[in-house]
């Protein structure tokens, strides 16, 4: 289990997180709502170890690899869809295996092949969440990771993080309930700012 | 249809190709009725001139050991500061107190006159491998200057992926940090090369090593010949551009093979 206790981070004058605790069981997904400037994000790159809290706790992360799904594609837009999602993998996954995957979310074989770059947005997205899944992290940070998906893509694609969510610890953040009800995950509202 | 169509395209590409040669047809005339205008060869050869002497020299045994003297001992020179000069840089990237010790330093060797560089080498070392150190000393700082440079911009997002998903040093090189310095290393490269041949020649000249390019401008001087002067100077030329072209066609080679993904 992951736990927060008393976590804080301000920036300047800006109080983002005051006293939050939060508990992430082992295995679970946890949706994390809240408007824009509760310090969703913030909370994300605080349990991706990218930034440290300046009060409270934050424990049992030691020796806990981390995978996420970025607001942003975060990708290297010269390498092709198999390239970037084997950058993160352990040596052994073969090329055929992250091709499968990354089938599975509706990329063809002919846009794998592509420089990222020459991949549309929806396209990029699912590599993005491909790489996110396929990594061998004991906790998933997925931040807005529908985002720029089509409604006819979108419906695959969450049916396949959902699968490979199950039995992970996970944190979902995200403006919509209706995602929260389809991953039957627990719901924790962030405060707005102030 | 199509052909036509092709055609058309190629009637366009001679049109472009063609450019350049124009231009240089240009300048070779403007010379040529110069040298008509002085009419006195020791002062201004022309290009005709300038030619013929060319043609007698490359096929002496002599113009090719003199020309494998200086392309190797600059060349050498240049390598030398591109491998130092990635490598201090990415120390200074590293770590502040070598970044504000090497910085000023190397601000220092750029400013330098390089005539004070020549003649301090010639007083600690004979002139053998004068050209080596000087071309590394001038080419230096500009490699690491650029080096730097690239290293600060590349994206930090990328950086903070590869630190989530702890991507190994060893493949995290070729795909995000190599990508993203590249461009700022082949523009180093572009004036490095010609700054290495310049001071190069400019410290042979000086110094005058036995059997070197340098030598034989300086004896142009000596025994007045514009016309070896200037076939001389057409060489320096030559050689800087297919060794600048020869630079940027391997780094674009390192580009694609890195799009591939086949160095990860």
């Amino acid at each position: 289990m992951i736990t927060l206790r008393g976590v804080g981070r301000r920036f300047g004058d800006q109080v983002v997180l005051d006293g939050l605790d939060l508990d992430l069981p082992r295995g679970e997904v946890i949706a994390l709502m809240g408007p824009n400037g509760s310090g969703k994000t913030t909370l994300a790159r605080l349990l991706l170890g990218l930034d440290a809290p300046d009060a409270g706790a934050i424990e049992g992360l030691a020796g806990c690899r981390t995978a996420a799904v970025f607001q942003e594609d975060r990708l290297c837009a010269q390498l092709t869809a198999v390239s970037n999602v084997r950058l993160v993998l352990d040596r052994g996954v073969r090329a055929a295996a992250v091709a499968a995957e990354l089938a599975l979310v509706g990329l063809s074989a002919e846009s794998m092949a592509q420089p990222v770059r020459e991949l549309s947005g929806g396209q990029r997205r699912r590599v993005a969440i491909v790489r996110a899944l396929m990594a061998p992290a004991g906790l998933v940070v997925l931040d807005e990771p529908f985002t720029g998906l089509d409604e006819t893509a979108k419906p695959l694609v969450m049916a396949y993080v959902r699968e490979r969510c199950a039995h992970r610890t996970t944190l979902l953040i995200t403006h919509d309930r209706a995602e929260v009800e389809a991953f039957g995950a627990r719901l924790v509202e962030l405060a707005p700012p102030g | 249809m199509t052909s036509t169509t092709a055609a058309r395209a190629v009637g366009v590409d001679w049109r472009r190709a063609a450019r350049p040669l124009l231009v240089v047809g240009f300048w070779v005339a403007v010379w040529q009725v110069a040298a008509l205008v002085v009419d006195q060869p020791i002062l201004l050869v022309g290009p005709g001139g300038v030619l013929v002497r060319l043609g007698e020299l490359v096929v002496t045994a002599d113009f090719w050991g003199t020309v494998a003297h200086s392309l190797g001992r600059i060349v050498a020179g240049f390598a030398l500061a591109a491998v130092v000069g990635v490598l201090a840089a990415a120390l200074a990237a590293t770590s502040r107190v070598v970044d504000a010790l090497l910085t000023p330093l190397l601000t220092a060797v750029r400013t330098t006159p390089v005539v004070s560089f020549i003649i301090l080498v010639l007083l600690w070392a004979d002139s053998g491998q004068l050209a080596v150190v000087i071309a590394f000393l001038m080419v230096l700082p500009v490699l690491y200057t650029n080096v730097l440079e690239g290293i600060r911009h590349r994206d930090r997002t990328l950086l903070e992926v590869a630190q989530v998903f702890d991507v190994p040093l060893l493949r995290r090189l070729p795909a995000i940090d190599v990508p993203a310095v590249l461009p700022y290393f082949s523009a180093g490269c572009r004036i490095g090369v010609g700054l290495a041949w310049k001071s190069g020649i400019a410290a042979e000249v000086i110094g005058l090593p036995q059997g070197s390019i340098g030598e034989r401008l300086y004896e142009a001087k000596i025994f007045l010949s514009s016309a070896d002067l200037f076939a001389w100077t057409v060489v320096i030329i030559a050689l800087s551009v297919a060794v600048e072209k020869l630079v940027l066609a391997l780094l674009g080679r390192l580009e694609r093979r890195l799009a591939r993904g086949r160095a990860a």
